[in-house]
């Protein structure tokens, strides 16, 4: 097909690597004629140098040769998600999505589907020529029943195959697009129709709308295996039965631009502002002996917390700590754990094989923790887990209601803050009551009433210690 | 100003000061923190947050957004980031830079949520189709997780090229103080090459296809020369090497651990140290066998030797005669316990238990 000059499009086709004024297209193709539709809409529009067209993988694959616009090159199917990304990227740009059948219609569908879900801001061009043109007539989820293609040697057989995708009407069955209408280029008459299609499909993208989707039934005389003639007669005559042209929707009268984006802090001033409770930075620090803390039980207990409220007391002290919680299906099973390493040079493992420290809150975690923790250490177990009958060697195992103590306290949920007064008390974790103290209240900041309530349970823990230990 | 985080929260804090524009991504443990991080914080200091329909959408959303000059990053795990594979390639190809946070777990198939290091080779040796790699930095902390975070999006402005940060379930989510950045870097001037939708960039173009061969060929030359001169952004941490005898070679959690283990074999006499990469590609190999010459040497990871291997083929390339190097690994999310490394090191030097 030769070309004479047209508005929005290159005069002489270099891209190609031999200048030309010739399209890669075969006689009769509809995509030439698509082409042509939508570089003369920008230019008419005023749009050109606001577009950027993403080019499918098909034989749309080169529309960069020929469109003069900013172009870029998806994968196959993936235009609608390149497209989401720079609509919202670059908000004055009219994006366009160009794709075939298989591109769209097989492996890309989902992302069509879920732009269009999302009434993305770009107009869809979808060239329905009922197969795959680009690798060789293979069927396209668009191919009529009974054609023949070469994966359908025999004809589509629905019962095997499928049948005919309708991608206009599943499309109308999503809220969000603005406009969808199916049109053919198989003659002048429906053309024009194609072309009134594809400004109004700019216009939405131009006034900011959302999403527009067109179809084009189109020729593809090679594959199809008939001259140009007949192949344009066999989009109206089969194509339209099965593919009826017109307006699905159009609601652009009525659909709202979208809203500016509001003014936002930098990110230094965000971070300035959310961050209520400073800790100083780390300070190495020889002479602080390392403690390796564990903490377990059941989720709900409030295990990651106390932990967390520990890390931050060290975090007081200018040591360094990490924090390392059981995450995943373990902790939804019921148990949660984690570790806390304090220390005063850069910590290492963060993981805690052997603890100098371990505060077990039921059964199974005692059982299974108790024997790793090291000699010299401490264990914290509540009084509703029965202690087993030999300690581990050269550890001490110390009993403490913090359950009970916080069910008669009234606050159940607060178990964790008794254990916290326990390792105050019983001095385990190298760390200042002081700064426990601030941690706790720190760690209520955002329920400022719990506060005081959580002072008054860890004193209550620390007074039944003096009287029981 | 410090703030105590979640490795996978202080990615996104690198994300933002390092500029990202917008954060697309698909939920997936152990990386899921990182998304929800980033639907708080971008909005609240005017970036986007979308969370995609699927890994191969975030991939190509981060894609569509370079090609737009801007910046984007996603995060994912396992099973999505062999989706994304695909999408690395295209914008290898295409030259679009990007950044892409693989929170490792367990494989291969769906495998489990805890920490392996499995996806080295995928990361490192470029994982899809074609001549190309990725930048892979591989964060040891959560301060390096913000730290490297910020450097991948350097780095894949520098080369325009896809950067992975290469971390596990561990390092996502322990905590640990990090110390913030003094002030966000400046916006990059893309408007040469991407795709803006102003008259200037009208004329560019964003592809990765070369129809005829010849061309094909120039651009993958260039690329390669692209990826070779990237050694001088190559980074590695010693500690404890100057007078080792055996020196323990191990990268992100594994290296955490190898440290613990060093100093605890130094307690026993016994002099050892750790070399540790902080990018895997480009890979400090020079300074591997500087720092491994005349010395043994055991590889400490969560893989099946994966990066043992690599270690050898680095040598091999620097011209390091053959020396046997160890492997000290686990699989299947299980971490090795200092005493593991402490006591295969021991092996390695010929000392009884
Ligand atoms: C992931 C992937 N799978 C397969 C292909 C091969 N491929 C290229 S074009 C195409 C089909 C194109 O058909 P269609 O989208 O209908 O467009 P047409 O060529 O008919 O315009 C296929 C399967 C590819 N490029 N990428």
């Amino acid at each position: 097909m030769t070309q004479k000059k047209t508005v929005g499009m290159y005069e002489s086709f270099t891209r190609s690597g031999r200048p030309s004024r010739a399209t890669h297209y075969c006689a009769g193709c509809g995509h030439g004629i698509i082409h042509k539709l939508i570089a003369e809409a920008m230019v008419e529009l005023g749009l050109q140098d606001r577009t950027i067209i993403v080019n499918p993988i098909g034989c749309g694959v080169f529309g960069y040769y020929y469109w003069d616009c900013g172009n870029v090159g998806a994968a196959h199917g993936r235009a609608p998600a390149i497209g989401t990304a720079i609509n919202r990227m670059r908000r004055d740009a009219v994006v366009i999505s160009y794709q075939g059948d298989g591109d769209l219609g097989a492996i890309g569908f989902n992302n069509t589907f879920q732009a269009a879900s999302r009434g993305e801001h770009m107009a869809v061009f979808f060239v329905n020529n009922a197969i795959y043109g680009m690798t060789g007539g293979q069927m396209a989820p668009t191919t009529l029943e009974g054609m023949k293609t070469t994966t359908s040697p025999f004809g589509r057989d629905p019962l095997t195959a499928g049948y005919p995708l309708h991608v206009c009407e599943v499309l109308n069955q999503l809220k969000a697009p603005v406009y969808i209408e199916r049109v053919s280029v198989a003659d002048t008459k429906r053309i024009m129709q194609a072309r009134r299609a594809v400004h109004r499909a700019l216009e939405i993208q131009r006034d900011g709308k959302g999403y527009a989707f067109v179809e084009f039934i189109s020729p593809c005389p090679t594959n199809m295996g008939l001259d140009s003639v007949k192949a344009a007669l066999f989009c109206m005559a089969e194509m339209e039965k099965e593919y009826p042209l017109g307006c699905v929707r159009d609601r652009s009268a009525t659909a709202l631009a979208r809203a500016p984006h509001a003014p936002a802090p930098s990110v230094e001033a965000f971070f300035q502002q959310s961050e209520q409770h400073q800790a100083p930075a780390e300070e190495v620090d020889a002479s602080f002996k390392e403690q390796r803390l564990k903490f377990t039980g059941y989720g709900g207990q409030g295990i990651l917390s106390l932990g967390i409220c520990v890390a931050e007391a060290a975090r007081l002290e200018k040591r360094f700590t990490t924090w390392f919680p059981s995450y995943g299906p373990e902790q939804r099973g019921g148990s949660a754990a984690c570790s806390v390493v304090i220390s005063g040079r850069p910590v290492g493992s963060p993981a805690v094989d052997h603890p100098d420290v371990l505060v077990c809150m039921n059964q199974p975690s005692y059982e299974r923790f108790a024997h790793d923790v090291r000699p010299g250490g401490t264990v914290i177990v509540d009084a509703t887990v029965p202690l087993m009958e030999k300690a581990p060697e050269g550890v001490r195992v110390i009993s403490m209601p913090a359950i009970d103590l916080s069910l008669k306290l009234g606050v159940p949920q607060a178990a964790n803050t008794m254990m916290l007064a326990a390792l105050a008390q019983l001095e385990v974790t190298g760390l200042k009551r002081e700064h426990l103290l601030e941690a706790l209240d720190a760690s209520f900041r955002k329920k400022p009433a719990l506060i005081e309530k959580n002072r008054l349970l860890f004193n209550e823990a620390v007074a039944w210690m003096e009287k029981n230990l | 100003m410090t703030k105590f985080v979640k490795g996978n929260e202080a990615v996104v804090i690198g994300a933002l000061y390092a500029g990202c524009d917008v954060y697309f991504g698909y939920p997936i443990t152990p990386a899921s923190e990182i998304a929800h991080a980033a639907a708080r914080w971008l909005p609240s200091v005017g970036r986007e947050f979308l969370q995609a329909e699927c890994e191969t959408a975030s991939i190509y959303m981060v894609y569509g957004t370079a090609a737009a000059g801007r910046l984007s990053m996603t995060a994912t795990s396992g099973p999505g980031m062999s989706l994304m594979q695909e999408g690395l390639s295209y914008m290898a190809g295409a030259e679009l830079p990007g950044v892409i946070v693989n929170i490792m777990r367990a494989g291969p198939g769906l495998g489990n949520v805890y920490p392996e290091q499995g996806d080295y080779n995928q990361s490192v040796k470029g994982g899809g189709h074609g001549n190309y790699r990725c930048v892979v930095l591989a964060p040891a902390s959560v301060q390096e997780m913000c730290d490297l975070t910020i450097r991948a999006f350097e780095l894949a402005l520098k080369y325009r090229t896809p950067a992975i940060v290469l971390a596990d379930g561990l390092l996502g989510q322990m905590m640990e103080t990090v110390l913030l950045p003094e002030r966000a870097l400046p916006k990059p001037d893309t408007s040469s090459w991407a795709v803006q939708a102003t008259p200037e960039t009208r004329k560019n173009l964003i592809t990765s296809i070369f129809i005829n061969a010849a061309g094909q060929e120039a651009h993958n030359r260039r690329l390669q020369t692209k990826y070779e001169s990237m050694r001088v952004d190559a980074q590695h941490d010693n500690y404890l090497c100057e007078d080792a005898e055996l020196v323990l070679v191990a990268y992100g959690i594994s290296s955490r651990i190898a440290r613990t283990a060093a100093e605890a074999l130094r307690e026993e006499g016994v002099k050892a140290g750790v070399f540790r990469p902080l990018s895997l590609s480009p890979f400090p190999a020079e300074a591997l066998c500087r720092t491994l010459s005349g010395r043994k040497a055991l590889v400490v990871e969560l893989s099946s030797g994966q990066f043992r291997d690599d270690v050898l083929l680095h040598l091999a390339k620097e011209g390091q005669r053959y020396q046997p190097v160890g492997l000290c690994n686990r699989m299947g999310g299980m971490v090795m316990s200092v005493d593991e490394v402490v006591e295969a090191a021991r092996r390695e030097l010929g000392l009884g238990k």
